[in-house]
């Protein structure tokens, strides 16, 4: 799957978007944050307060207990500061 | 529930706010109210040299279209046009315009107020600050204010 970053998140992970192949025990939303918190420590400090992470599914914005195994682009992002 | 279809532009040019009015009244009698709310760039006590705006393409729009379509539920609007900038903008340039015509003012004003609230709150927009002294800055945070401005909406 498509993932993609933003703001904040993208500058400490290192890049804006990936293709990833997730292991088969990552089901949720969630479970994708501490699977990308694992990889090294530019993933580990984008999501090091998972709570303030925003996670959207193909343009929508889903909670953290949303499955992803239909979803195309996950984009994680900091709280939006528009207007 | 009207048949009325938004106008959303997420741009890096700047926009004419008497044009956009005219779109939206000209040529027309039964139009009563038209508000208009931009939103401008602050120099933050000239410490700020300019604001970065990032958006998530395609997400953005969608987004906005999302929050439109409910205020042409909620209010009898007869025109609604948002438009959000992106890229680098400094201290006093335009950053988002709305705007709403209706009948009467009440739903012209609150349904202005309605998509700021939740325009600041829900759609993929986020602001770097970069600094007078040449230092590039934090990212804006959120701030709780702009949550419970969405929370007074609810019903």
């Amino acid at each position: 799957m498509k993932l993609r970053y933003f703001a904040w998140v993208r500058e400490r992970i290192g890049h804006a978007e990936e293709d990833v192949d997730v292991p088969g025990d990552v089901s949720s939303v969630a479970d994708l944050i501490a699977w990308l918190a694992s990889r090294d420590e530019g993933y580990a400090a984008a999501f090091a307060e998972p709570d303030v992470i925003r996670a959207a599914i193909d343009h929508e914005h889903v909670d953290h207990s949303t499955p992803i195994a239909a979803a195309g682009e996950i984009a994680f992002f900091p709280p939006m500061t528009g207007g | 529930m009207t048949g009325l279809e938004p106008t959303i532009r997420v741009q890096t040019e700047p926009f004419d706010i008497e044009a956009e009015i005219a779109r939206l009244s000209a040529g027309r009698a039964d139009v009563g109210a038209v508000v208009t709310f931009t939103g401008l760039c602050r120099d933050e006590g000239g410490t700020l040299a300019a604001l970065e705006l990032e958006h998530y393409p395609g997400m953005a729009e969608a987004e906005i279209g999302l929050i439109a379509g409910e205020a042409c539920r909620r209010w009898p609007l007869q025109g609604l046009t948002v438009i959000h900038r992106f890229g680098r903008l400094e201290p006093g340039a335009q950053i988002v315009l709305v705007v709403t015509a209706s009948a009467h003012r009440e739903a012209a004003f609150d349904a202005a107020s309605f998509l700021m609230d939740f325009l600041k709150t829900r759609a993929p927009f986020w602001k770097k600050e970069h600094r007078v002294d040449g230092t590039s800055g934090d990212w804006v945070e959120a701030k709780e204010a702009d949550d419970e401005a969405v929370g007074r909406w609810r019903r």
